[in-house]
């Protein structure tokens, strides 16, 4: 990482570790769940990311992600289910000067907590959100979650999902999200890389981690994560360069009229020139959306950092308002104010 | 004034409703008119009552809107019942309206508005100015669309300009009738249409035109006088409940020091209180207009934790989806502000109309053992301080507190004497100092108050939640006994908050035959129907509620004392149930009106009288 975050929030003065930020809890979570690789990223991310070690906050809702907030050495709110989108709002709102960090899973989020999701990130209030995507519900032991594949056989879909899923991405985006980025438990490396650029953005940043649940739903994104092809069904995206995936280092993204199309490097005469250059920070979402939308098995799979665009913020905004009409105003306390518009002697 | 004085009749009090269609700008009339009346040196409450539709189809009954003023030379106590004088504007208005005109009341009705097809719109077989359906009333009948249109000819304005100052006809007239002056209404005129000068004329001459009119025909209009009220020395403004929440609240944060974040979705009659805080950005207000309510009040959480105070505002409906949340501020201890400003229920129920009806939902309505401290405010003014006290208490006692007001209170105004913030008590939250042996459930021995650690905090960094931890170290904690332990420390932390609310006081003899208790919204009511049977000799006293949880601690000792406890309330017998529970010793008889209307002072006479002699 070769950027530096520049914003408000007070870093630290002295340099932090891993250790900084590793609770006395024993993690109950189950032998082999993604989460603790996330945990694990977070804990050596925040050194990095350097702010005060005070400065931190993690807000959760409910489900196996949201017991987060207790296995880390931070500020910690557990909240209820679906809420932790709303709770976070008001504890970054009420004190800019924190780095807020809501834990979700893809039941908190997509289903009971669906409207504060949008609205946070149409708000585009300064918050980073980790969305821990297992495509079931863990807590309450194995029925199908919104973002379940048509078809899932669960213990509440015996038949087979009727249902669509929602791809997480495609709902950031269609909310007017500023930044969304995919990871996957198995990678830790990618994901302090993708924790590090989420914190460095001023507004929403979505991290949808591809998560899998031992228990309910094992192997979920084998088909796509397992080793021998991983780098064949993902693409990493990386700003600034050509869209390459592949094993060999020998496919990638190019337009074709109005659509992505992967194309083999040497074939047909395709060479590096031909492939998109990945550019987070456009405002356009257009192509964002194309590639929060890859899927197997025509397409890779796309992870890192998708879209990161520059807006202002709503907690900015709402500082930057405050300021003007203070300036403006004459009423400077309470007894201004009580004692303002038509009063009367008796 | 009136020429011969010798005509001037001099009341204590008198209640005027002006009502109109929602286009002929009644809320501006009865405004300008309590304004007038209140610098004049009366005091005053007032109460609109506007339909739920925002601009229903003219001259319908639906469309009807109306504003009821008070005023006296006595203390006025709410907006009063039936009226004195009733201007109706169109004949919905009348026929909406002649139910709340006293027999022998005078009705001043815009006779140019009474033709057939409008007349037969609002549900009149015949024209009522012309049959003898009004025999009973001192009907006033004024060509008032023509003398209006005549009084602006000399200034060219067109008829539709001219039409939409008629409501200032009947205002004139009424300025004369009670003994008002003008200057006020002049110097809105100019500067509410500073941009306008020929609309700053045409009112005035309309305005005078009033006057004049009135004057003229003095044979069929009394002039009135109310003599000025003897009120405290000291600065007064008008304000509505609502608006006074709000500031109540500020004064809150001004006063504790912590900074106020309100997150709230709009919702009728709660919306005002939304409205005035996103006016003071300048004092720091931050309002959050929420997604939703629940995203309403868990903002407000959120906010909270990080050291504001937190402030949710809501109706009915609006309580019921936030209750989950509202277990998560009890079981986090964590302060914050829920405001129920009451509508008729259940679900939807009547919107725009008052009612007492949430009151066991405040209780009770939660999942769990949940307890919240309730106040309510008992009049639009005292909104200002229920409302700081409500924060007060959460704010000091690290709980959630629970404010309710109604539609009643909450859209009506009284006088408020300004107070200084010097005056008001300092409020001391119990913030944590930075790295000391802070737990998040280590307690105050007295209170069981914990402390306040707030992110950003050196050495404060710590976890709560939904879920139930131990007592002191705040780990998550599924011990049988401990959570029962919590239990009984999160209910005794709230008992123990009577210890610091004062005693509940007795209006007339704290010992007798009977007790009438109220609580909330209804105190003017009913105090005014108390004080009227006082004046006619009847011992009955009078005990008004503001702190429901926890009650103050000497309740049991006043009930007892009566021979007779009979509890008015706006509710199928809410409080009275809640008394029950405490209290089961005690001989309850109920009023209760569930109307969505206010009590009347008539019909709370009649029953004390009744109770009395039954």
């Amino acid at each position: 990482m070769t950027t530096r975050i520049n914003n408000t929030i007070e870093k630290s003065s002295v340099p932090l570790t891993k250790d900084d930020f590793v609770s006395d809890q024993m993690v109950k979570w189950c032998p082999g769940c993604g989460n603790h690789a996330i945990l694990n990223a977070v804990a050596k991310v925040f050194p990095e990311i350097g702010y005060k070690k005070e400065n931190y906050v993690f807000v959760s809702g409910i489900g196996c992600s949201s017991r987060f907030p207790y296995y880390v050495n931070t500020y910690g709110f557990h909240g209820i289910h679906g809420r932790a989108m709303a709770i976070a709002s008001g504890v970054k709102i009420a004190n800019p000067g924190l780095s807020v960090w809501i834990v979700t899973g893809d039941g908190d989020s997509m289903a009971i907590g669906g409207n504060h999701f949008i609205h946070l990130i149409r708000r585009n209030i300064d918050v980073n959100l980790l969305l821990f995507n297992n495509q079931i519900y863990g807590l309450t032991k194995g029925q199908y979650s919104p973002t379940s594949c048509l078809g899932a056989v669960t213990k509440t879909s015996p038949f087979g999902t009727i249902e669509h899923p929602f791809n997480p991405g495609e709902l950031v985006l269609g909310a007017q999200g500023t930044f969304f980025a995919r990871g996957i438990d198995v990678n830790p490396k990618m994901l302090t890389g993708i924790m590090f650029e989420a914190a460095k953005h001023d507004g929403t940043s979505i991290v949808e981690v591809l998560q899998n649940c031992v228990i309910y739903n094992d192997d979920v994104f084998e088909p796509i994560l397992n080793r021998e092809f991983r780098d064949d069904r993902t693409i990493l995206l990386e700003a600034g360069k050509p869209m390459i995936f592949g094993k060999n280092r020998d496919k990638g993204l190019r337009m074709n009229g109005y659509s992505l199309e992967v194309v083999t490097l040497g074939e047909n005469g395709m060479s590096e020139s031909d492939l998109l250059i990945h550019n987070p920070h456009q405002n356009d979402p257009g192509i964002h959306l194309m590639l929060a939308k890859m899927s197997q098995p025509a397409f890779p799979v796309a992870l890192g950092v998708i879209r990161a665009a520059k807006y202002p913020t709503y907690d900015d905004l709402m500082e930057d308002q405050i300021t003007t009409v203070k300036a403006k105003s004459k009423i400077k306390n309470m007894d201004d104010l009580l004692n303002s518009g038509e009063i009367w002697e008796v | 004034m009136a020429e011969n004085t010798t005509k001037v009749i001099e009341l204590d009090d008198v209640v005027i409703r002006f009502s109109g269609d929602s286009g002929d700008g009644m809320q501006l009339t009865g405004t300008l008119f309590s304004d007038t009346a209140a610098i004049t040196g009366n005091d005053i409450a007032t109460f609109p009552d506007f339909p739920a539709e925002i601009r229903a189809p003219q001259n319908t009954i639906a469309g009807v809107s109306g504003f009821q003023v008070h005023f006296g030379k006595i203390k006025i106590h709410n907006s009063g019942d039936l009226c004195d004088v009733l201007v109706a504007m169109n004949p919905a208005s009348l026929k909406t309206n002649l139910k709340w005109v006293k027999t022998g009341g005078s009705i001043i009705v815009d006779e140019d508005s009474f033709e057939e097809k409008i007349f037969t719109k609002a549900g009149f077989a015949n024209n009522p100015l012309e049959d003898e359906s009004l025999l009973q009333y001192n009907v006033i009948k004024v060509p008032m669309k023509r003398l209006t249109r005549e009084a602006v000819i000399e200034l060219g304005v067109d008829n539709k300009t001219a039409d939409r100052s008629k409501n200032m006809f009947a205002l004139g007239m009424l300025y004369y009738m009670y003994s008002k002056t003008h200057e006020h209404t002049f110097k809105f005129f100019e500067k509410k249409f500073a941009k306008k000068p020929i609309v700053i004329e045409a009112n005035k001459k309309v305005l005078m035109a009033g006057y004049s009119y009135a004057e003229s025909v003095e044979a069929q209009i009394p002039a009135v006088s109310v003599p000025k009220a003897t009120m405290p020395k000291g600065r007064y403004r008008n304000i509505t409940g609502n608006v006074a929440t709000a500031w109540g609240l500020m004064a809150a944060g001004e006063k504790s020091g912590r900074p106020i974040f309100l997150g709230s979705y709009p919702i009728t009659p709660a919306t005002e209180i939304l409205i005035e805080l996103s006016n003071h950005r300048s004092l720091g207000v931050k309002t959050f207009q929420a997604e939703d309510e629940i995203a309403g009040i868990t903002s407000a959480i959120g906010a909270s934790f990080s050291g504001s105070l937190g402030i949710t505002t809501t109706s009915g409906p609006g309580l019921s989806l936030k209750s989950e949340a509202m277990g998560l501020a009890v079981i986090t201890e964590l302060p914050l502000v829920v405001v129920n400003v009451q509508r008729a229920g259940p679900s939807t129920g009547l919107p725009t109309k008052s009612e007492q009806g949430d009151l066991l939902q405040a209780l009770w309505g939660r999942n769990g053992e949940s307890p919240m401290i309730i106040l309510a405010a008992a009049s639009s003014v005292d909104c200002f301080y229920a409302a700081f006290e409500t924060a007060q208490l959460s704010l000091e006692h690290m709980t959630p507190a629970i404010l309710l007001t109604d539609g009643y209170i909450g859209f009506g105004s009284e006088l408020f004497r300004i107070p200084s913030m010097s005056d008001l008590p300092e409020i001391h939250p119990p913030i944590a100092a930075p790295n000391s042996d802070f737990q998040p459930y280590k307690r105050n021995p007295e209170t069981l108050v914990r402390e306040w650690a707030l992110p950003g905090t050196e050495g404060l960094r710590h976890r709560i939640g939904g879920l139930e931890k131990t007592d002191g170290a705040g780990l998550v904690s599924t011990d049988p006994h401990n959570h029962e332990k919590m239990v009984k420390i999160r209910a005794e932390k709230i008992k123990l908050i009577e210890n610091r609310i004062p005693l509940q006081d007795v209006y007339g003899d704290d010992e007798g035959d009977l007790l009438v208790i109220s609580w909330g919204g209804t105190k003017g009511a009913v105090r005014n129907a108390v004080e009227n049977l006082h004046n006619k000799g009847v011992k009955v006293s009078h005990a008004h509620f503001r702190y429901i949880n926890p009650l103050p601690r000497n309740t049991r000792e006043i009930l007892g004392k009566f021979k007779k406890v009979l509890v008015c309330e706006l509710n199928n017998g809410q409080f009275v149930q809640y008394l029950r529970t405490n209290f089961p010793e005690i001989p309850y008889i109920q009023f209760n009106k569930v109307q969505g209307l206010p009590f009347t002072i008539t019909e709370l006479c009649d029953k004390i009288t009744q109770t009395m002699e039954g």
